[in-house]
């Protein structure tokens, strides 16, 4: 990207409640945010130490509901109640990847799935703590001092500001020794141990980051929507996010954001032509489309093109 | 007795996957959606056409297998030789698009699938039992024999076989790979499918039961090991068992947890299959 | 700085691949490892390297024990290999991969790189000049920025040959490094590996071509069905009667 284009699209992003009147549009644009911040996170275990994690919606659903029962239960005001979304779902990631540290491929993902399955049931069952099926309504939303954030416009610049955060985490991350480490990881791991890149290390630090990101993600939705049920543990929001991040481009740093823009716009306009089912049919439709015609995604494609041009 | 009914069942789905999973490298994620397919085969067997209750076995079996080997045949083979990765999103692809498709033909309430037997339980000495689970039980059992048959006493079961143990070797012997993969493929599928229509009855179809059976098949594969038929088997008989034990003496709400903690339990202990690939000793 | 090598035996099920080698890699030679396929090089390169877990036996390098160490560690203490198949970071460039290999000469850790600390920007500076000097030095300096896995078979390994060299090895394992070469490029390789030793680096090497064998090393062991059978200068080894019996004969067989 250029620079003229990147300040342009700061710009825009900083101005955008100022352009969309719409609070239907707004709303739509904030679930972007939100799921550009839990690309990136995915992104940062699929894109670049290679394993791709089915179970992510896990870490979103810990995050969502660590904010709502802190802010609910122990009516802790909800920025604390957010860091520790971030703190706990960051330690179930080390849990996760010190469990899974000698998993790769298909076993990989296998864990992570059961991973989310037992925790999306015990979201079900263990009424006393979680509320059953019923979900945890009355989330409150954050205040900066006397002021709520309630209203969407103030909500927006909360969440770009997180996927601003996030970018930059794991833009620093990429572009440094760790990043490479990562990169090696998914690259050729025997390879990697022989110059003392400690990949074990590297992937549970990988997993630490991605699911810490997918709790602020979570915190975000909890404090957003002011309700939490055992939906945000569907394995629906996990395949969104492999989408989002596949369509976008893995392992590049702006794939999961064109992608979580897309594919969070495309269902709302695709909703208002027709019904979810075929909604969903498309989605699967889509992603097999993708792995045939465009691989590498649509950021990957976008540059080729352009190298193409100027050469 | 119900834990063998559903082990039955759980071990045709386990031997199908673990076939497809040893044999093609696949992390086929579409399994269950034709257990799905093969339940409402059954119920258009029953209901629709009226027939009886082997001949919608049947018709299930031969559903999944076109299916699934159309299925292998568009979309996995000109993807032979990709990573893993890219197929297992394929097979995502498949199981959303599957899924929702059904949800589509079938509307998404729940059916219950008329069956020809008598609700009154046989009482067998100590053991009561529905002569329908009873009549799923055998049919499961002689399912999972003529897949032994099929793997053990034919040229195409020895074709699979060699497959299984070094695809180049197999090449170089004459087997056409491509053509066992369909076929393995379709066999698997047509087992999930079979499975569905047994255990159809006893519950109900709906269209997302195939992701709950997706799940225990690929516990099931891993608590038997990777394409080891009598693994997959007793494997499917062990989860059936423990899921009642499960569901008794903790909470039946944690029933489904069973396979989850199975799958994450037998992955952490297992010694083989992890890190160090060996290379040729030389 | 000696490696040393004491009964090393290593056992795939019941098969032994190694039946209790013993052998020493003395500072600033050239060490070469021979013998007919199946003899147990590879393994004895894996069993050093930590990529397999020995039977018995032990391995020491400078006075300290490398047993039960991940790859990782046993790099850390100066002790890198390189691979019988063509291994490179197939989809990074040639400049990467050797960043790659430069792992251990970097320091930054999380906190460092959250924060975007200023000397950072240095360090990596200096890293992309490091790893440019190394891509130089294996005559790879207009493919800089090419993909790895697309390059001819003969620069991939030469691209190898600068990762592992960028982990700053003290003793260097070359597993046929010549295999599958020109003539051309073995001289090549040949006249980099004495390079490596001139730059101080001890290289302990698995070859099949005896030229370059009997060209290059100080000391060449013999291992036949996973025993030493022999060890001594490339002359004394030439003219060894157990070895043209064992390995030139199965030579003869194997081709």
């Amino acid at each position: 990207m250029t620079r003229a284009a990147r300040v342009l699209g700061a710009l825009l992003a900083l101005t955008l409640p100022f352009w969309l009147q719409n609070p239907y549009y707004l709303h739509v644009v904030i679930m972007a945010g939100i799921f550009g911040v839990l690309s990136l996170s995915l992104n940062l275990l699929l894109g670049y130490t290679g394993q791709l994690s089915l179970g992510h919606a896990a870490f979103f659903g810990i995050g969502a509901y660590t904010s709502a029962l802190l802010t609910l239960s122990l009516a802790w005001p909800v920025w604390p109640a957010m860091l520790a979304a971030v703190a706990l779902t960051a330690l179930s990631g080390w849990i996760i990847g010190r469990l899974a540290l000698k998993l790769r491929g298909a076993y990989f993902v296998l864990v992570t799935i059961s991973f989310a399955g037992v925790v999306s049931l015990v979201s079900v069952n263990w009424m006393e703590l979680t509320n059953g099926p019923l979900g945890l309504p009355g989330v409150p939303a954050p205040a900066l001092g006397p002021w709520s954030l309630r209203t969407k416009t103030a909500y927006y610049y909360l969440v770009l500001a997180a996927v601003a955060l996030s970018y930059l985490v794991c833009a620093r991350l990429v572009n440094s020794r760790i990043g490479r480490a990562f990169l090696a990881l998914r690259e050729n791991e025997p390879l990697a141990e022989s110059v003392g890149v400690d990949v074990t290390h590297y992937l549970v630090l990988a997993a630490v980051v991605s699911a810490g990101l997918a709790g602020l993600g979570g915190s975000l939705y909890a404090h957003y929507t002011r309700f939490v049920s055992p939906e945000v543990f569907l394995f629906t929001y996990t395949v969104t996010m492999v989408i989002m991040v596949v369509a976008g481009g893995k392992g590049t740093l702006a794939g999961p954001l064109v992608g979580a823009l897309l594919f969070t716009a495309l269902p709302e306009a695709l909703r208002l032509a027709t019904s979810w089912q075929w909604q969903m049919l498309a989605y699967g439709v889509l992603l097999l489309l993708l792995v045939y015609f465009l691989p590498r995604g649509i950021v990957p494609a976008l540059r080729g093109l352009r190298g193409r041009r100027a050469s | 007795m119900n834990g063998l009914v559903l082990g039955g069942t759980y071990a045709l789905l386990g031997i199908g996957l673990t076939l497809i999973f040893g044999l093609m490298n696949v992390v086929n994620f579409a399994h269950g959606e034709f257990y799905t397919l093969g339940a409402y085969a059954a119920f258009a067997t029953l209901a629709g056409l009226g027939g009886g209750f082997v001949a919608a076995v049947l018709g299930a079996i031969v559903c999944g297998a076109l299916l699934g080997g159309l299925t292998e045949r568009v979309l996995l083979r000109p993807l032979r030789g990709e990573s893993i990765d890219t197929t297992m999103l394929v097979m995502i692809g498949v199981w959303i698009a599957m899924q929702n498709a059904e949800l589509l033909v079938w509307g998404g309430v729940a059916k219950s699938i008329p069956h020809p037997f008598p609700t009154e339980p046989l009482v067998l000495g100590p053991v009561a039992i529905a002569p329908l689970r009873l009549f799923v039980m055998a049919l499961a059992a002689g399912l999972i024999a003529a897949s032994y048959l099929l793997i053990h006493r034919t040229k195409l079961g020895r074709a699979m076989r060699a497959t299984f143990q070094d695809a180049e070797t197999a090449a170089l012997m004459g087997v056409k790979i491509a053509r066992i993969h369909t076929v393995t493929f379709a066999f698997g599928s047509g087992l999930a499918a079979a499975a569905g229509a047994l255990l159809g009855p006893v519950f109900l179809a709906y269209p997302s039961m195939g992701d709950l059976a997706a799940l225990k098949a690929f516990s099931v594969v891993i608590l038997g090991g990777l394409g080891n038929l009598p693994g997959a088997t007793l494997g499917g008989l062990l989860l059936g068992i423990a899921e009642e034990l499960g569901a008794g003496y903790v909470s039946s709400g944690y029933r489904d947890a069973v396979g989850f903690v199975i799958i994450i339990v037998v992955l952490l202990f297992r010694p083989s299959g992890l890190f160090a690939r060996q290379e040729r000793i030389g | 700085m000696t490696l040393a090598v004491r009964d090393l035996a290593v056992q795939f099920g019941g098969v032994a691949a190694l039946g209790g080698v013993s052998f020493e890699v003395r500072p600033g030679t050239i060490t070469s490892v021979i013998g007919p396929n199946g003899s147990g090089k590879t393994t004895a390169f894996n069993a050093i390297t930590g990529y397999l877990r020995p039977t018995r036996g032990a391995i020491t390098y400078d006075g300290a024990s490398l047993a039960g160490l991940r790859p990782s560690a046993i790099a850390r203490r100066g002790v890198v290999r390189t691979f019988q198949k063509t291994s490179v970071f197939p989809t990074l460039s040639v400049a990467d991969n050797v960043m790659i290999g430069l792992h251990l000469s970097g320091t930054a850790g999380v906190v460092a790189v959250l924060l975007g600390r200023r000397r950072l920007g240095e360090e990596e500076r200096r890293l992309a000049a490091e790893a440019d000097a190394l891509v130089e030095l294996v005559g790879l300096g207009h493919r800089r920025g090419e993909v790895a896995s697309g390059l001819p078979y003969g620069e991939q390994r030469l691209v190898e040959l600068a990762v592992a060299l960028a982990a700053r090895p003290r003793l260097l394992l070359l597993d046929e490094p010549g295999a599958g070469m020109t003539g051309a490029e073995k001289a090549t390789v040949s006249a980099l590996i004495r390079t490596i030793r001139g730059r101080g680096i001890t290289v302990l090497l698995v070859e099949h071509d005896m030229r370059m064998v009997m060209g290059i090393s100080d000391t060449v062991v013999v291992l036949h069905h996973g025993r030493v059978i022999a060890e001594g200068p490339p002359a004394a080894i030439q003219a060894h009667p157990e070895v043209i019996r064992a390995y030139l004969g199965a030579t003869g067989e194997r081709a």
